[in-house]
């Protein structure tokens, strides 16, 4: 009985599973956030979890991957992003009822009340920062910072893994090529996050909890946050190990385990398994499928989205040319991981574009 | 035990400090906060509906307050750390094995931890209010470049225990600099740097090699990762912080509805 949840656990947090689970998750929260911002259903799913960490920390594996100190944090990460999503989406869903019905929102109402900063706020910061001292002294007590055996640049770990916090950054590698992963995605989510109060033009919502009337923009970075950021955080700690391999969290990191790569570009696809030709020897002719569909899906998907949806015109007319046009370039390419993401594990696509002479592959 | 602080009021001393008696009268509260360099941070009166945890979460506060942890546990730190290859591990082993009921390195440590996850929810919380809209917009972008300097202080300080875990995990992490464009010697284009068939971009001058001072992570990378760690990015992230706390002033206060 133990032995089959474990299994099929495993299965579950295998990758393509993984990623396709959180995504109907996140949907299925916003969709139904009525009911499941219930308190009832939070309860539940809190009992649920807590049962879930008790059970699994019975398991050896489980164990000594969630109590290496430097992981701790982000189990506690995980519990405060579930905690304050959660909180978020529950204050929204009671503001837009109480303005669906006319009436001020839980912000508005208290909004035009002044209190002193001494006490009202003073105090709520001291009892902040003594929660949060004391947090911080037990942690300490409780778990010593982790100390490995002297630096040996001769010998590298296996698995080599990048401080917790980069480990999404690091997950992305299995899908694009350190100049993509390591260095122009990070680049453009700055600049992405730098350029959300430009791009969105939408005055409703400052200043207090909502989603009706501001849905794309919740979803759009709840699924940047929760999906991209700190799923690919937890996936890259906790089932990714030896050789970057996949593992179960009940599954014994093996040191020998090996996935085979059997990975194609799609140069090999088009040419040789399309037109059951040789591949070209020219270069730029052997990648010419590969650049017309990224030139396509940066030309033609934006002039498409804008005929067929609504709500794409309505940002058009609402942002103007410049302002759209950066918006769509930024989506297009924030939505190009999760489609890496799927090609990788449906058809095994390495590269759209390879230049391997040049370092330049897509 | 009020007697004695009634009595100390009246104190020549207490009074040069403390310029107003206490308090709990509205001129006294307002003189608290107008005449106290610490808290004139704050305005006099705030938002009722601004200052509930429900809505703030607390979490841009608590990234201020793991900062200046960060900062005290920091230099003690800093009293018992050499930053070279020879001594860098002993010592971070010496703080460890030979100082009793010692909680500085753990506290420094978790701290450090803690505050990349409050940064997060910070700006998680303050999109989910939507605070960063007018006239909010430009105060936003300082706070990302505050939590990429976050990430930077704690990559940085990642490297100083100088143990596997640390030079690994920097390795890898700075392993990505050597495929910038044209500035890494393995990024697309920068073969195409040439003067007289020779590469103008190569392991010895490309960007990861400005960024460890060397070809790999070295101890000249130890010194560099130390210096931006404890003086650099701190200066940067505390110059951005006041920036970033005036403007939450100048731009209307925490948010609320209009």
């Amino acid at each position: 009985m133990v032995d089959a949840i474990k299994n099929f656990v495993n299965a579950l947090s295998n990758p393509t599973v993984y990623f396709f689970l959180t995504i109907v998750g996140l949907w299925a929260y916003l969709q139904f956030r009525k009911q499941l911002t219930h308190p009832i259903s939070a309860w539940l799913f809190l009992l649920g979890s807590v049962a879930f960490f008790i059970f699994s920390m019975f398991d050896p594996t489980f164990r000594s991957v969630v109590t290496k100190p430097d992981n701790v944090p982000i189990v506690i990460m995980l519990g405060l992003v579930l905690y304050l999503t959660w909180l978020g989406l529950r204050r929204a869903v009671l503001n837009d009822e109480l303005m669906k019905r006319g009436e001020a929102n839980l912000e508005a109402k208290e909004s035009k009340d002044r209190v002193f900063t001494w006490p009202d706020l003073v105090y709520t910061e001291l009892i902040c920062m003594v929660l949060c001292t004391a947090a911080l002294v037990v942690w300490s007590i409780v778990l010593r910072a982790p100390l490995e055996e002297p630096a040996a640049p001769a010998r590298t770990p296996n698995p080599s893994k990048a401080p917790w916090y980069f480990l999404g950054l690091q997950e992305m590698l299995v899908y694009y090529d350190p100049w993509i992963a390591g260095v122009v995605l990070p680049s453009l989510i700055i600049v992405g996050l730098m350029a959300i109060p430009y791009l969105d033009r939408n005055p409703k919502g400052n200043g207090y909890y909502t989603f009706e009337e501001r849905p794309f923009a919740i979803a759009f970075f709840m699924f940047g946050f929760l999906i991209l950021w700190v799923s690919l955080v937890v996936l890259g700690t906790f089932l990714r190990g030896p050789n970057w391999s996949f593992f179960g969290p009940f599954q014994p990191w093996d040191i020998h385990f090996l996935e085979p790569l059997v990975n194609v570009n799609l140069s090999e696809y088009f040419w040789v398994r399309g037109l059951g030709a040789p591949l070209p020897a020219n270069a730029i002719l052997r990648e010419l499928p590969g650049i017309a569909l990224i030139v396509a899906y940066f030309a033609l998907v934006p002039p498409l989205l804008l005929s067929t949806s609504k709500l794409f015109r309505s940002y058009f007319l609402e942002l103007g040319a410049a302002r759209y046009a950066t918006f769509i370039m930024l989506l297009l390419v924030e939505m190009s991981l999760p489609i890496k993401m799927v090609l990788r594990w449906t058809i095994n696509l390495k590269y759209v574009v390879a230049f391997p002479e040049y370092f330049f592959n897509i | 035990m009020p007697d004695l602080l009634t009595s100390l009021r009246k104190t020549q001393v207490w009074k040069s400090i403390f310029r107003h008696g206490p308090p709990n009268t509205t001129r006294n509260r307002t003189l608290v906060v107008l005449t106290n360099f610490f808290l004139h941070l704050h305005p006099v009166k705030v938002r009722k509906s601004g200052i509930r945890l429900s809505y703030t979460w607390c979490m841009g506060g608590l990234t201020f307050f793991l900062f200046l942890v960060e900062t005290i546990t920091g230099l003690l730190l800093m009293f018992y750390y050499r930053p070279t290859a020879e001594f860098a591990f002993q010592d971070i082993m010496a703080l460890r094995e030979h100082v009793a009921l010692g909680l500085m390195r753990e506290m420094h440590r978790w701290g450090a931890h803690a505050m990349v996850i409050t940064v997060w929810l910070h700006m998680y919380r303050v999109f989910l209010t939507g605070s960063y809209k007018p006239p909010r917009e430009f105060n936003w972008n300082v706070g990302v470049i505050l939590l990429v300097l976050t990430l930077l202080l704690s990559f940085t300080g990642y490297l100083l225990p100088w143990d596997q875990l640390a030079i690994w995990a920097v390795t890898v992490g700075t392993n990505m600099a050597r495929a910038t464009p044209f500035l890494g010697h393995e990024g697309p284009g920068a073969a195409l740097l040439q003067l007289g068939g020779v590469n103008l971009v190569h392991a010895g001058d490309d960007v990861r090699f400005a960024l460890l001072s060397g070809r790999f992570v070295g101890e000249a990378t130890l010194l560099r990762f130390y210096v931006l760690h404890c003086v650099g990015f701190p200066l940067v992230a505390a110059t951005l912080m006041a920036v970033h706390f005036w403007r939450v002033r100048k731009d209307g206060g925490i948010s609320g509805p209009l």
